[in-house]
């Protein structure tokens, strides 16, 4: 895209890139959680291929919509957020260049290497060594653009989304250095340099906090900016918010260990991950409420901006999914739930409900914003509403049905007859599971289908953009 | 010292922490400024202004 329409200040090029790349890498990843879901449902589907195959396709999808969908929104919110705040432009204009291609070439490289076999085996961090590397300097580049941004800042205070911003870009640095040390054999196989229960636990160290850093603290930090600007009041309370940082950020790192409670994990480190979990509901709420609360006293603006709308269903999911985390993280709890549906469900009321909703709200306020419109004025307001149900009754199909799930494989899996022998067989369960399947696959279609409308959306609005451009070139060159 | 008291103490150095978070935050001085910071990301609203610049700018063409 030309420059026309680029701020004299601020380098909106690489938040639009990363933007568009939002919505691109959103569709991809959620068509492929789709294809997932129906291979579930029909194992046949596609079973003769085996790159194609739901062991190989299954981490694709979460890598596709973690780290393309959820990574390239928070880059494109937080440089965008980090110049609004601190009217400043971006560090380096080079380092900016280099975080975008190369979080690209990463998320292609994934696509590339995961359907050809080629993995650490690692959840979330399932990419080679090779990969590993680009993704440690790319996230220096990163962290070097953003800090560099908020050392030049006009002003004394350094607004609350860029602490949480920084909060998740230092984590996610240590967490991906340190979860992937490994010992390279040949260009694409490689060894942990952990074994045993300690692998599994700095696995967890490092999946949890992905969960926590990655998805939750800079989520947050676009929360505290867009909620606040896109209901045109500043946040409920600003001293709840500092509370809320420190709270959080101090105690997410325990949490870990309630991935692996019954397991040779030492039984006192899964009651720490467990006490950890359970105060976390504590902060997570305190965010929460805070950013709820900033539309007290506008509660109407609810009515007729269905952008507002998904920042606060977001938040709504949010409430829900960190208080159900801190439950199924009680042992007691745990012994039913872990294994089944119930986890996936949990885990697609954040990704749906919480990170891709606010995503979502957060893309459409500032899409427009850097293509010179007013923030907030897409295309088409309508489609966004229709998006907005969509998305909202997409997530309650999903996890509905694997709250079901989850709960009827639980019970079934720990049934026993008088004489000490399991009632059912496993695949008795995995029987029984079709009907919820089933429904997933409808949630996911839904939800994808919304995406899809977000696309069209934001072409239209990029499209007439350029319209008002060439029109606008034309109308300065006859003045001249 | 024995490494586990340390590690024994690094529990109420938190908490003492946690509890000087709360008594810094909600200190009477600090409000102003904490006003201030809350009103940051309305600090900067110049492209609402240069959207209507430009609306105007391209009315005035369309009626010229």
């Amino acid at each position: 895209m030309s420059t026309a329409f680029d701020h004299p200040t601020y380098n909106y090029r690489v938040v639009r890139a990363f933007t568009i790349m939002t919505v691109v890498w959103g569709v991809v990843g959620m068509a492929i959680g789709v294809l997932i879901a129906s291979q579930l449902v029909w194992p046949d589907l596609l079973a003769n291929i085996p790159y194609l195959h739901f062991g190989r396709l299954r981490p694709l999808h979460t890598n596709a919509v973690i780290f393309g969908f959820g990574g390239s929104a928070l880059f494109a919110t937080s440089y965008y957020v980090v110049q609004r705040t601190t009217q400043a432009r971006l560090f380096s204009d080079v380092l900016s260049g280099f975080t975008f291609w190369g979080w690209q070439i990463i998320i292609v490289a994934a696509a590339i290497t995961l359907p050809l076999g080629y993995t650490q085996t690692k959840e979330y961090a399932e990419l080679e060594w090779p990969i590993d590397i680009l993704i440690t300097l790319v996230w220096v580049a990163y962290a070097i653009n953003f800090f560099g941004t908020v050392a030049k800042r006009k002003m004394k205070h350094i607004y609350v989304a860029n602490w949480f911003y920084g909060a998740f870009i230092i984590t996610v640095a240590v967490l991906h250095i340190g979860n992937s040390a490994v010992v390279p054999v040949s260009t694409f196989k490689s060894y942990s340099v952990y074994s045993g229960a300690a692998d599994a636990m700095v696995q967890w160290w490092y999946g949890h906090n992905a969960v926590g850093f990655f998805l939750t603290a800079g989520f947050l930090g676009m929360m505290y900016y867009f909620v606040p600007k896109q209901a045109g009041r500043p946040v409920f309370s600003y001293r709840l918010s500092i509370v809320h940082f420190w709270a959080l950020i101090s105690l997410y790192i325990w949490a870990g260990p309630h991935h692996l409670h019954y397991t040779a994990l030492p039984n006192w480190t899964q009651s720490l991950g467990m006490v950890m979990s359970l105060i976390l509901l504590a902060p997570s709420w305190g965010g929460m409420i805070n950013g709820v609360m900033t539309l007290s006293g506008a509660w109407h603006k609810l009515r007729h901006d269905p952008i507002l709308r998904f920042l606060v269903v977001s938040l709504s999911f949010y409430g829900m999914s960190t208080f159900e985390g801190p439950m199924m993280s009680i042992k007691t709890v745990n012994a039913l739930s872990h294994y089944t549906d119930w986890t996936v469900g949990h885990v697609h009321a954040g990704a749906l409900g919480w990170v891709a909703m606010v995503s979502i709200g957060a893309v459409y306020h500032l899409l427009p914003a850097v293509l010179g419109f007013k923030p907030g004025a897409m295309y088409s307001t309508r489609l966004i509403n229709v998006h907005f149900w969509l998305a909202t009754i997409g997530t309650v199909l999903y996890i509905a049905s694997m709250w079901v799930n989850g709960i009827m494989q639980g019970l079934m899996w720990r049934a026993f007859n008088d004489d000490g022998s399991l009632t059912y067989t496993f695949v008795e369960s995995v029987d029984a599971s079709y009907p919820g399947w089933f429904v997933r696959v409808l949630g996911g279609a839904i939800f994808l289908l919304g995406m899809l409308l977000m696309s069209y959306n934001s072409y239209m609005t990029v499209r007439s953009a350029k319209g008002k451009e060439a029109e606008s070139f034309q109308a300065d060159t006859q003045v001249a | 010292m024995d490494i586990n008291t340390l590690r024994t103490l690094a529990t109420p150095i938190a908490f003492i922490a946690f509890v000087g978070i709360i008594i810094w935050t909600f200190s009477k001085g600090r409000k102003g400024g904490f006003d201030e910071a809350a009103n940051l990301p309305f600090a900067d609203d110049d492209d609402e202004v240069s959207v209507e610049q430009r609306k105007s700018s391209v009315e005035k063409k369309t009626h010229e």
